[in-house]
């Protein structure tokens, strides 16, 4: 059968490093890429008799998860120990959270091929990143080295129900939890730095089938590419066993990101049994209201929800819109220059499609050339919507507003300013422009006869005699109307 | 004046080393040199640093002759037990798995110590991380009881509590899980405390069972445990487990105990406990009636399921609490180079004692998926039914007072190959840490073979005072503490 005649059932585990400075249970620096075990300390290399210290901001940022996707939270929440013997994580447990979560239930909004979908959570947990194992180059060597600065690193894992059922749905799933975490800095997401790392689950069973898959899980996940590539291949790698009627089995694989398959790791019968227990080293947290009301309080706008309000609110298309909330920056910006642009009076009919133009265009690419932030730019939201009103108005023309930029971000004027200063004005007054008008007619008898004629096409003639006499600063459309009005008169 | 200060309490050290009559340097001298005549027949210590001692001791004296305040312990020289990290200094956990570790890094309680101007005089012989009640499981060597060399000083604080009762050191530190304080100060005829969980830092301390593990005082008086307790008490930022509440200055404190409610539980008076160290409880309870108490009937009845929920619930931590010791990261290293798992196999299983490995597999398996419930979930509800039957008893009087064991101290390898009888040694003291609830002993009187008898009370939770009180009244009426052991 082919792929098409199954259904696809996928969950993922996602572990985001917290945006935190330090370790989640020690005082230790979190930043990446230092010296191989310069940052550990007696606590997160487990010698005897060490004790944890809840880092309390990440506990506020994984509270910060649990409010944006909507989770239940526990009214007292703990640390369970997870009990498994791996050279990377030096007390042999790791301190997780399984009987009550940060965060149960919940879900992430999505919207894949134009539809917009829930994928349930399981739930959302904070624990301790395991340290890094080397095997040195070379045949021969017999040992491994361990770098412990990874070690203790603060990590929420967001576990989905098994709700998706396409890759589109899990390239939107995985776009929306980056966005979302980024936006709302919990994680700075770097995929390349191992700041946002996954694991899928994945099992096939005919359409409408109502017997459940075996289920596949697959670990070393580390970007999204190699999530979407994995799946894919295990997509065609169970639907062949299927189809030839081999049968599959519980069990967790391996991706390897070179050869582009997954290998069998270990069996369900080989699972490791964790024994979670309560962590006796450290209480219970008490989850105050008042903390709840104060992060409710700072959240930002989803990013999600605001692409989707901008499409509706603003009428902006779709594309548009997701450009825009990629960034809160940008998307405080853009609502910023409406407002800012309202309140000089601008004119509403397709300001936000004017205003996201300008933005999308000659400003983000500004930003992108000098690699600045957008509020490092030196052009205020006041100033583009200055701008975009000064073309609406007729005061200058889209082209002298391009020249414009360069110059507004250089001196940190106004439009308006630079534009008068260096006599970049565009003549809309009525009164000058049927003076010039009236000189060209003049000057040019013959074509004025040949247009009453009937010859029309020499209207573009005499506008262009018309912008020479006004050295390019006359504004085009006024200056056709009174041209064709003195003409037919 | 050494010989003055050979049988001088901690109190009185530190008031003639403030007071310039000796010097925390001579002090150091006298008891270095009985550890020199009779740790080798007791076993008490497994590593003394003479060099380090005196330096240290030479500090206070320094400080004095500038005229700073030395500390509350100014000179008193203090035995460590081995779970206690010192920065640079051997910290085995009396386990051969760490037998040539040196901690980065200092226990707080020990920092407390030496702020106040104690002088390390010696690490302490224990049973291998704390698991034993006999010192026969020292993973280096067994150690002696003073009063008769036969018998075992009791565990797992052993080496503490025979540094204190053979004169080698005035205080010690010890800790306790399930009567690892109480049961070898019995034993040994010396006084030992138990604070309430979270009272001390446990920071620095090897674990055991996290929720049971508590740092207390040994010391020939009570009132030079008070005085230790003081020092070591309070919150401390390394460990969150430990307590905010304010630290009473507890010697100071000791006062009169005239209409103090003594609870007696008809449970700590039933079978298997030896007829002499009964009587000498009984006329202890009576002692402080003479004194003014009045003496209160109460009942705990969830006793008979103390030792299995104290089984349950510190085996499960402390295999998880000992997985680090895998040869891996540090420590010494047995085993194969085949790969990870015969590392993992030939370390622990050439390097960890019998009683560690017993209690690793029995804690491993009350914890595995499918006994969760079983064992560890059952061991913890009976421990809130333990709990609960203290609250309850505490409603109605002021302290609980009891036998500390059940017999005076037992021969070496009357018990080490029966593990069950073992355990059942420690059925009045495993309540106290069950409950978190403080609890002394203090030395009541001998069998007729001249063994030590020991009287436990215990209180309320953060009530050490009273605790404090109670077995200081009862030193003040009594001279038991006073007896020196024949070595
Ligand atoms: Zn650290």
């Amino acid at each position: 059968m082919p792929v098409e005649d199954y259904d696809i059932v996928i969950g993922l585990e996602s572990h985001a490093r917290l945006l935190t400075e330090t370790k989640m249970f020690c005082g230790c620096l979190t930043r990446f890429g230092a010296e191989p075990n310069s940052q550990t300390c007696p606590v997160c290399i487990g010698m005897p008799g060490v004790l944890p210290v809840t880092n309390r901001k990440a506990v506020m940022l994984g509270l910060r998860a649990a409010l944006a996707f909507r989770c239940e939270i526990p009214a007292r929440m703990r640390f369970d120990r997870k009990n498994y013997y791996y050279p990377d994580i030096p007390k042999n447990y790791q301190v997780s959270q399984n009987y009550s979560p940060v965060g149960a239930g919940g879900f992430v909004e999505i919207e894949a091929d134009g539809v917009r979908k829930r994928i349930g959570l399981d739930n959302i947990h904070l624990e301790e990143d395991a340290g890094r194992l080397m095997h040195p180059e070379g045949s021969g060597a017999d040992y491994s080295t361990v770098d412990l600065n990874r070690a203790g690193t603060p990590l929420l894992e967001i576990v989905t129900r098994p709700d998706m059922s396409s890759l589109t749905e899990v390239e939107a799933y995985m776009e929306t939890l980056r966005r979302t975490l980024e936006a709302l800095e919990i994680s700075d997401c770097r995929m390349e730095e191992g700041s946002l790392r996954f694991e899928a689950s994945i099992s096939l069973k005919p359409l409408g089938s109502t017997t459940l898959g075996k289920r596949v899980e697959i670990k070393n996940l580390n970007s999204t590419r190699a999530v979407l590539n994995c799946l894919e291949y295990e997509i065609r790698r169970q639907a062949a066993a299927l189809d030839a009627g081999e049968p599959l089995t519980q069990e967790t694989r391996l991706y390897n990101e070179t050869t582009g398959r997954s290998e069998r790791m270990r069996s369900k019968e080989e699972a490791h049994d964790y024994r979670y227990f309560p962590e006796p080293d450290l209480g219970p947290i008490v989850v105050l209201d008042e903390w709840l009301d104060r992060i409710r309080s700072e959240m930002p706008e989803l990013p999600n929800l605001r692409k989707w309000r901008f499409q509706e609110a603003y009428s902006l298309p779709a594309y548009d819109a997701g450009v825009l909330t990629q960034k809160r920056s940008i998307a405080d910006y853009f609502e910023e220059t409406i407002a800012a642009a309202e309140a000089m009076g601008a004119e509403a009919a397709d300001l936000a499609k004017q205003v996201s133009n300008w933005l999308m265009g000659p400003i983000l690419r500004e930003v992108n050339e000098r690699r600045v932030d957008i509020a490092g730019l030196n052009i205020p939201p006041a100033h583009l919507a200055e701008l975009v009103g000064l073309i609406q108005k007729g005061t200058i023309s889209k082209n002298i507003a391009q020249d414009l930029v360069p110059i507004m971000i250089e001196t940190g004027d106004p439009p308006e300013t630079i534009a008068s200063r260096r006599g970049m004005i565009q003549i809309s007054d009525a009164y000058a422009v049927e003076k010039l008008v009236s000189d060209v007619l003049e000057a040019h008898g013959k074509q004025v006869a040949e247009y009453k004629d009937g010859k029309k096409a020499v209207l573009g003639f005499l506008m262009g005699q018309v912008m020479r006499q006004a050295k390019g600063k006359a504004n085009p459309q006024v200056v056709r109307e009174i041209l064709t009005r003195t003409l037919q008169s | 004046m050494a010989e003055e200060v050979a049988s001088a309490t901690a109190v009185e050290i530190a008031r003639m080393v403030a007071g310039g009559s000796i010097s925390a340097r001579e002090v150091a001298l006298t008891f270095l040199d009985r550890i020199e005549k009779v740790n080798s027949s007791t076993n008490a210590f497994l590593h003394v640093n003479q060099d380090w001692s005196l330096s240290c001791a030479d500090l206070i004296d320094q400080k004095i002759a500038r005229g700073e305040n030395p500390g509350p312990l100014a000179g008193v020289p203090i035995a460590i037990k081995d779970a206690l990290c010192i920065e640079g200094a051997p910290t085995t956990c009396g386990s051969r798995i760490l037998e040539d570790y040196r901690p980065p890094y200092t226990a707080t309680v020990v920092r407390r110590v030496l702020e106040a101007g104690a002088v390390p005089i010696g690490k302490t012989n224990m049973d291998e991380f704390a698991m034993g009640s006999s010192n026969e499981s020292s993973g280096f060597r067994k150690c002696f009881n003073p009063w008769d060399l036969s018998r075992a000083p009791g565990g797992s604080s052993g080496g503490s509590a025979v540094a204190v009762a053979a004169g080698m050191a005035p205080v010690a530190l010890g800790s306790d899980t399930g009567g690892s304080i109480r049961q070898p100060a019995a034993f040994c005829g010396v006084t030992g405390m138990k604070p309430t969980w979270g009272r001390v830092s446990r920071y620095g301390l090897g674990a055991f069972a996290s929720s049971l593990d508590q740092v207390g005082p040994l010391s020939r008086t009570v009132e030079d445990s008070a005085l230790l307790l003081s020092v070591i008490a309070g919150h401390d930022e390394r460990d969150s487990t430990s307590l905010p509440d304010p630290v009473d200055d507890y010697r100071s404190a000791l006062g009169s105990i005239k209409g103090l409610r003594v609870g007696v539980p008809a449970e700590y008076f039933g079978e298997g406990l030896d007829g002499e160290v009964a009587a000498a409880v009984r006329a202890a309870i009576a002692t402080l009636e003479e004194m003014g108490a009045s003496l209160v009937e109460v009942s705990l009845p969830h006793l008979p399921y103390a030792v299995a929920a104290y089984c349950i619930v510190s085996m499960a931590e402390s295999s998880s609490n000992l997985a680090r010791y895998d040869g891996v990261h540090y420590g010494a290293r047995k085993g194969g180079t085949r790969g990870i798992d015969e590392l993992y196999a030939g370390t622990r299983a050439q390097l960890l004692g019998r009683e560690v490995k017993r209690r690793i597999m029995l804690g491993t398996f009350v914890l595995s998926s499918g006994y969760y419930d079983a064992y560890y979930l059952k061991g913890l509800k009976a421990r809130r039914l333990i709990r609960r039957d203290f609250e309850e008893a505490f409603e109605k009087v002021d302290v609980i007072a009891g036998p500390t064991t059940p017999t005076a101290a037992f021969r070496i390898g009357e018990k080490i190959n029966d593990p069950l009888a073992m355990y059942l040694s420690d059925i009045f003291t495993i309540s106290a840490p069950l409950a978190g609830i403080p609890a002394i002993s203090v030395p009541c009187g001998f069998t007729s073979e001249r063994l030590p008898v020991g009287f436990q009370i215990m209180g309320r939770l953060l009530d050490e005072k009273t605790v404090l009180s109670a077995a200081a009244a009862f030193q003040g009426a009594t001279d038991f503490h006073e007896a020196a052991c024949p070595l």
